[in-house]
């Protein structure tokens, strides 16, 4: 709208053919986010420095994921110009044909994980799933790894897993089996779920939400539990007695789509081209704990020494986890969340 | 009713035939009017209730593919998590039901007996919960029901137990949360029926030789019936629907239908796997409140007929 206005007054002017309007300055985008602090610290990280750069305004919005972006596409009723989802959420609504292509003569992909870097969709953070115990009831002996978590007797106390997020849930009860952290992917379901099958009738909460699962170890209704880092770190900074490490963590991505039929599509590749720019990358840990998913923000210096090894995506912890398969779920998601169920609500 | 000016005015058989026709034609007309007064909010329910429901049927008739197919429904007997939740839901429902009739019933005669000002002031701590978030109320109950919460702290401290009693993250929480919440639908309706209770009848029967308990089970209940009937059709199909507070204090035990259709929505890439939920959701709950109308009705009406 603001490029047709300008074009008219160009030619009021009389100054015809020579001046073309500027590609890009005053176009409009919206960007959807989780909200909360997560999407605070995106403003500050990635959203507002590109707005400058580019001399586009950005406006915010907040999604649920995957079927609104299905609700807006199927209804050719688009709202945003990017936004962002779970990368299992990306390679399903890839595969549903739900995204616009991504230019990668306009995003540099170098320094991302190739398995996160697809046609329609890229990788922009990472969030890990950890084991957290507390402190005033297992001092530093508390459960290390999965397998710790999984045996009740040198370890009782009360027990917490998602129960919304299948995919970790089978992910930490693949490696509680004992399988190492490189051959956890792709999942042997079955085995998982009998994994799972052996410590269900310990666990005292499923939770659904990351605030849940917070408010489940906070205020003591159990003892250790698996948690999102962020939710974690959370919990550390405000004085409770907790401990976790990234050992045998799940580092799960998030990732970044143009869904089909954004209305503007050029600035919103520019934009995105951007966000996952080293220089932004390196934003990100500054004020969240989710890890940059540009490794080579980690060489830009901006990142204070004594901060990256609290970042779930510094090459030291990344190590120590197992990143999640978007591409194994894509495919084995609805099947394994519902033999998932059926066991956890027997 | 007036009577139409050109009617010829004799007396007689014929004349009042002629009568009845011109007065049955202008109550024809009459209704045509008010069904025309009525058309924009029919219109407004078909628009916004009728052709939404009828989509939601006709969506939940295709599988991922976009093929014609009973998948959807299929899945409910596939999986047994499905039936599992369906019994969830409908057990949570009568247990709140029951427990909100309980607590309710007592609450709405008590404030129905007392005088007027002393009962405008209880109805205020009725109500005031009532204005509140759901959500609040909600996180509230956690506060005072988890392991180390105010029940709990309290019970130990004296020496009543040694073990936290287990009353949050699982049915008992769910249930408690819920009746909480709910209780005022159905006090609002039960105590509105029995303010409108003669109490005249209730002295007759006296004055014909009923003791109190006589008259309260043979008159006064009775007639509290059909303000009860609305009550517990209100809180049961409330019930039916409920997301938040099962999400919440359930701890992820207790997975009610509501919960499904938001988990399944999300899982599956047709809207059609949810919309099934809602389908089998809706035929029963009418199914369940036809029979409501069939056992309690009939009476209450039967009731009132007689009055």
């Amino acid at each position: 709208m603001n490029r047709t206005r300008s074009v008219s007054i160009l030619a009021v002017a009389g100054l015809m053919a020579a001046v073309a309007p500027p590609a890009m300055a005053g176009d409009t985008i919206t960007v959807a986010s989780w909200g909360g602090t997560y999407q605070e610290a995106e403003t500050k990280a990635f959203f507002k420095p590109t707005a400058d750069a580019l001399g586009i305004t950005i406006k915010e919005d907040t999604t649920n994921g995957l079927d609104d972006v299905r609700l807006q596409v199927t209804g050719n009723a688009v709202k945003w110009d990017i936004t962002e989802l779970g990368a299992d959420e990306c390679a399903r609504g890839s595969k549903e044909g739900l995204f616009e292509k991504l230019d990668y003569g306009i995003i540099d992909k170098s320094g991302i994980n190739p398995k996160l870097v697809h046609d329609d969709w890229v990788g922009i953070s990472y969030t890990s799933v950890v084991l957290i115990y507390r402190t005033d009831v297992f001092g530093d002996k508390g459960p290390k790894t999965w397998a710790d978590f999984w045996n009740v007797e040198k370890f009782p106390g009360r027990r917490a897993l998602s129960g919304s997020q299948a995919t970790e849930t089978l992910s930490v009860a693949a490696l509680a089996n004992g399988i190492p952290i490189d051959k956890v992917y792709p999942v042997d379901i079955d085995g998982a779920l009998k994994s799972v099958d052996k410590i269900r009738g310990h666990i005292d909460a499923w939770w659904t939400s990351g605030a849940q699962a917070m408010q489940l170890v906070k205020d003591g209704e159990v003892d250790m539990a698996s948690i999102w880092n962020g939710r974690a770190g959370t919990l550390k900074k405000e004085g409770a007695p907790i401990s976790f490490s990234f050992d045998q963590g799940v580092l799960t991505a998030d990732c970044m789509v143009i869904p089909k039929g954004a209305k503007n599509k050029a600035a919103a590749m520019k934009a995105l081209a951007m966000f996952v720019s080293p220089q932004l990358q390196a934003n990100l840990p500054l004020y969240v704990d989710n890890g940059p998913v540009n490794e080579k923000a980690f060489e830009t210096g901006k990142i204070p020494q004594d901060r990256i090894k609290d970042i779930n995506s510094s090459p030291e912890n990344v190590k120590k986890q197992v990143l999640q398969d978007a591409a194994f779920w894509r495919d084995n998601l609805v099947e394994a969340t519902e033999k998932f169920n059926n066991l956890v609500q027997q | 009713m007036s009577v139409h000016p050109t009617l010829p005015r004799d007396t007689g058989r014929a004349g009042q035939d002629l009568n009845t026709q011109a007065l049955r034609a202008d109550a024809r007309r009459e209704s045509l009017r008010l069904l025309a007064l009525l058309s924009p909010s029919l219109f407004l329910v078909f628009a916004i209730i009728i052709v939404p429901i009828g989509w939601l049927f006709w969506l939940s008739l295709f599988d991922e593919a976009g093929a014609l197919s009973a998948a959807n429904y299929a899945r409910f007997f596939e999986q047994a998590s499905y039936i599992k939740t369906f019994v969830t839901t409908f057990r949570v429902a009568f247990i709140v039901t029951g427990a909100c009739v309980l607590l309710g019933y007592p609450l709405a005669y008590m404030l129905s007996q007392l005088p007027r000002r002393a009962a405008s002031i209880c109805l205020i701590f009725v109500i005031l919960p009532f204005w509140t978030s759901v959500l609040v109320r909600t996180y509230a109950w956690l506060v005072i029901l988890q392991r180390k919460g105010l029940i709990n702290s309290w019970l130990i401290d004296l020496g009543v137990i040694s073990e936290p009693l287990p009353l949050a993250n699982n049915l008992s929480g769910v249930v408690i949360g819920m009746t909480h919440i709910l209780l005022p639908f159905l006090v609002l309706p039960l105590y509105a029926s029995m303010k409108t209770i003669d109490t005249d009848c209730l002295r007759a029967g006296m004055n014909l030789g009923a003791g109190p308990v006589a008259t309260f089970r043979q008159i006064f209940f009775p007639l509290s019936l059909p303000g009860l009937a609305s009550g517990v059709v209100i809180v049961f199909v409330l019930c039916l629907g409920f997301f938040v507070t099962p999400a919440l204090m359930g701890g992820g035990k207790v997975i009610m239908w509501a919960m499904r259709m938001e988990q399944t929505t999300s899982l599956y890439s047709n809207w059609g796997a949810g919309a099934a939920l809602g389908v089998v959701l809706l035929v029963v709950t009418l199914a369940l409140l036809g029979l409501f109308q069939w056992l309690l009705g009939a009476r209450a009406t039967g009731v009132w007929s007689s009055r």
